[in-house]
């Protein structure tokens, strides 16, 4: 009882910083209150939660972020040479004067804070629903924080085939900034849409993704997360997937001392196919990534797929928990899940906490972790054909990350990616 | 091209000589053959030429065209024209054949201060090389030996051989897990290689693959040491008579 008086109280601090959203519409205010009332009844994590063991939250949870001094880009942006809908938000805070306009053939986009100004908008069937549901079995109750208090985002409807990639790109100013976003995305019948996410957002950064996809939809998401060493995030995906309807997200981790993505797939309609991937590549004692999947199927002939690589040295921590949760009657369904860590140095490590349970009995489900070092065998065949130590085992980190770059399905967003993993290797071997 | 002399190598982990003054002389453009019992220390002679971790050398010295092979790490020494086609090539999944010989040859030209080759040259250049192999463009995309049969590794270790044009060609039990007609291919292979600037160190157990890649010398190997060299003959012998007899012999 004092352990739980302790978290409320740890909790009220946290609640009582964060600024009051301005009012919206009566669905918003009851969104936001009945979020507020989850945040309250599970209180916000510590190290005893059972899915925080491996992550502290300690800086995620207390009332102000922690310091975090941006970085100087020494690279052109990420994903500049391709065509598409560019969002700018500074310091969690839409930039109007940045961004493209909001317009778009193929669907409808909104700020969020406009579409919580309106009474009957679509996204009142969205905002916190998926979020909500996804707090069983597992609570996240920074996911439900985000609901209680976000104003900024955008609300995607799709309609169609979006006419190009709407690209989220994230900077922040503040050392101190503490930003919620919160992003509703509905995928109408047989519609098709691809999202890119780029930079750090904020010294510290709660962001939520909800994504409806409808029967036959199609959603595409590719994240590069920020490089600046000292950020810190936390994010969630919530996506709740119709028949013949598939997913795909990718996400590249470059330093940031923690971020933990969390990725909830709901399966419940048939045929669906779900790939989450992730490389993550840290370096130093106070890098700490961590990636927590749970994927359930509750539908026929669902596949899914979770593929996480991480490459960690000089102290670095990576962790993975994945979940496949088979219902009963979600027959032949095919669950893939495989989480790696590649260790440079003795001092890194990696925890891993994979999870399987099913309840039906003509499914495939498989799943491996493992953690290992560079191959030597294989170093020293390279470099007895003259290639030099360090290029030798800079191709076999980025041999290790293939499988999950492989995930990504447009051969121009994963030439980017691998450009960036490259300069991050360019820049640690010098 | 090749001098070794006296060279004593141990196990760096463990007490155990395994090279026990090894001597040999190769010149420009010839082909000596190393024979010898399991355990005779051949595959060792081929990996500390090489540089391979896990052994140090107690004494002696090994240089190429009057350079200190044993000085040197494994990609300066392949940049100085050495190359090991291994007995058991290692599987590299996620890295692409070609990437890989790409890779491989324009680090050795750099090393020597040639340009790089471009793409299309490079492609060019190992397209015909592969087809004289009957390595398709399968295998070429592929990673590096993964689900490559016996031979079929093989035959990718000799394009290497190929694509780097090394000067000094160690081949480690390349007939290994061949059958005829793969061990007839590979030894063309090595045979269309020969020429006046180039030597090879051929380690093998049976005379067979001699008959393709006919020696100018056959050594015999026991124990360590070099305790007897010959002409082609001598492999004929060990054919016919096993080791024993020659062991005897020089004892």
């Amino acid at each position: 009882m004092v352990m739980q008086d302790r978290k409320l109280a740890l909790t009220e601090d946290r609640l009582a910083k964060i600024p009051r959203p301005a009012d919206g519409a009566d669905w918003v205010t009851q969104a936001r209150a009945a979020a507020m009332d989850r945040v309250i009844a599970m209180g916000l994590p510590n190290k005893r939660d059972e899915y925080w063991k491996f992550t502290d939250p300690a800086t995620l949870v207390q009332a102000d972020a922690p310091e975090a001094n941006t970085l100087k880009p020494s690279e052109p942006p990420i994903f500049d040479e391709i065509d598409r809908l560019k969002v700018v938000f500074v310091d969690g805070v839409f930039d109007a004067d940045s961004s493209d306009d909001l317009a778009l053939a193929g669907l409808e986009i909104a700020r969020l804070v406009d579409a919580m100004a309106t009474d009957d908008h679509w996204a009142k069937d969205l905002y916190g629903v998926l979020e909500k549901n996804g707090q069983t079995p597992v609570h996240r109750p920074l996911a439900a924080l985000n609901t209680a208090f976000a104003t900024d985002g955008l609300a995607i409807r799709v309609t169609g085939k979006a006419a190009k990639p709407i690209s989220l790109i994230y900077h922040y100013n503040s050392t101190h900034s503490d930003a919620i976003l919160h992003h509703c995305i509905k995928i109408e019948e047989g519609a098709e849409l691809t999202v890119l996410e780029t930079g750090p957002a904020a010294a510290r950064f709660n962001k939520v993704m909800e994504v409806d996809i409808s029967e036959g939809g199609t959603f595409h998401h590719v994240r590069a997360q920020g490089r600046d060493h000292e950020r810190r995030a936390v994010t969630a995906i919530f996506a709740r997937m119709q028949a013949n309807s598939a997913l795909k997200s990718f996400t590249l981790t470059v330093n940031g001392v923690l971020t933990r993505n969390e990725c909830v797939i709901d399966i419940q309609g048939d045929d669906v196919s779900a790939h989450v991937a992730g490389a993550a590549v840290g370096d130093g004692a106070d890098f700490h990534h961590d990636d927590t999947v749970f994927v359930t199927h509750d539908a026929l002939n669902g596949e899914s797929r979770q593929v996480f690589k991480k490459v960690l040295r000089n102290g670095a921590t990576g962790v993975f928990q994945g979940k496949i949760l088979v219902k009963a009657g979600a027959q032949k369904t095919d669950g893939y899940q495989i989480s790696q860590a590649l260790l440079l140095d003795d001092d890194s490590e990696f925890l891993a906490k994979p999870e399987l349970e099913i309840y039906a009995d003509d499914v495939a489900c498989s799943h491996g972790s493992t953690t290992g070092a560079i191959d030597e065998d294989a170093l020293f065949y390279l470099r007895s054909r003259g290639v030099p130590a360090q290029t030798a085992n800079d191709l076999l980190v980025l041999a290790f990350l293939a499988e999950a770059l492989d995930e990504i399905a447009d051969e121009t967003l994963a030439a980017a990616l691998l450009d960036r993993l490259e300069g991050w290797l360019a820049r640690r071997s010098s | 091209m090749l001098e070794i002399k006296g060279l004593k190598v141990k196990l760096e982990e463990e007490d155990k000589q395994i090279l026990k003054g090894v001597d040999l002389s190769i010149a420009a453009g010839s082909v000596h053959a190393i024979m010898g019992p399991n355990g005779s220390g051949k595959s060792t002679l081929s990996y500390v030429l090489s540089g391979k971790d896990g052994y140090e050398v107690t004494g002696g010295s090994a240089t190429l065209d009057g350079v200190d092979l044993l000085d040197m790490e494994p990609e300066d020494r392949a940049a100085a024209g050495l190359f090991l086609a291994f007995q058991y090539p290692v599987e590299i999944p996620g890295v692409g054949n070609m990437t890989f010989l790409r890779t491989a040859v324009n680090a050795q030209r750099k090393a020597r201060g040639q340009d790089e080759m471009s793409a299309g040259e490079f492609l060019k250049v190992v397209r015909e090389k592969a087809k004289a192999l009957q390595i398709d463009a399968d295998m070429l995309k592929r990673p590096v030996n993964v689900g490559f049969s016996g031979g079929e590794k093989k035959r990718n270790e000799i394009l290497q051989m190929a694509m780097l044009e090394p000067k000094m060609c160690v081949l480690d039990e390349t007939d290994s897990g061949l059958d005829v007609d793969a061990m007839k291919l590979v030894s063309e292979g090595v045979n269309a290689l020969r020429d006046a600037g180039r030597s090879f160190l051929v380690i093998t157990h049976y005379q067979r693959l001699l008959d393709h890649i006919k020696p100018d010398f056959v050594h015999i190997m026991a124990d360590g040491r070099i305790v007897k060299t010959g002409g082609p003959e001598l492999a004929l012998e060990v054919e016919n008579n096993g080791y024993s007899d020659i062991l005897t012999e020089v004892a």
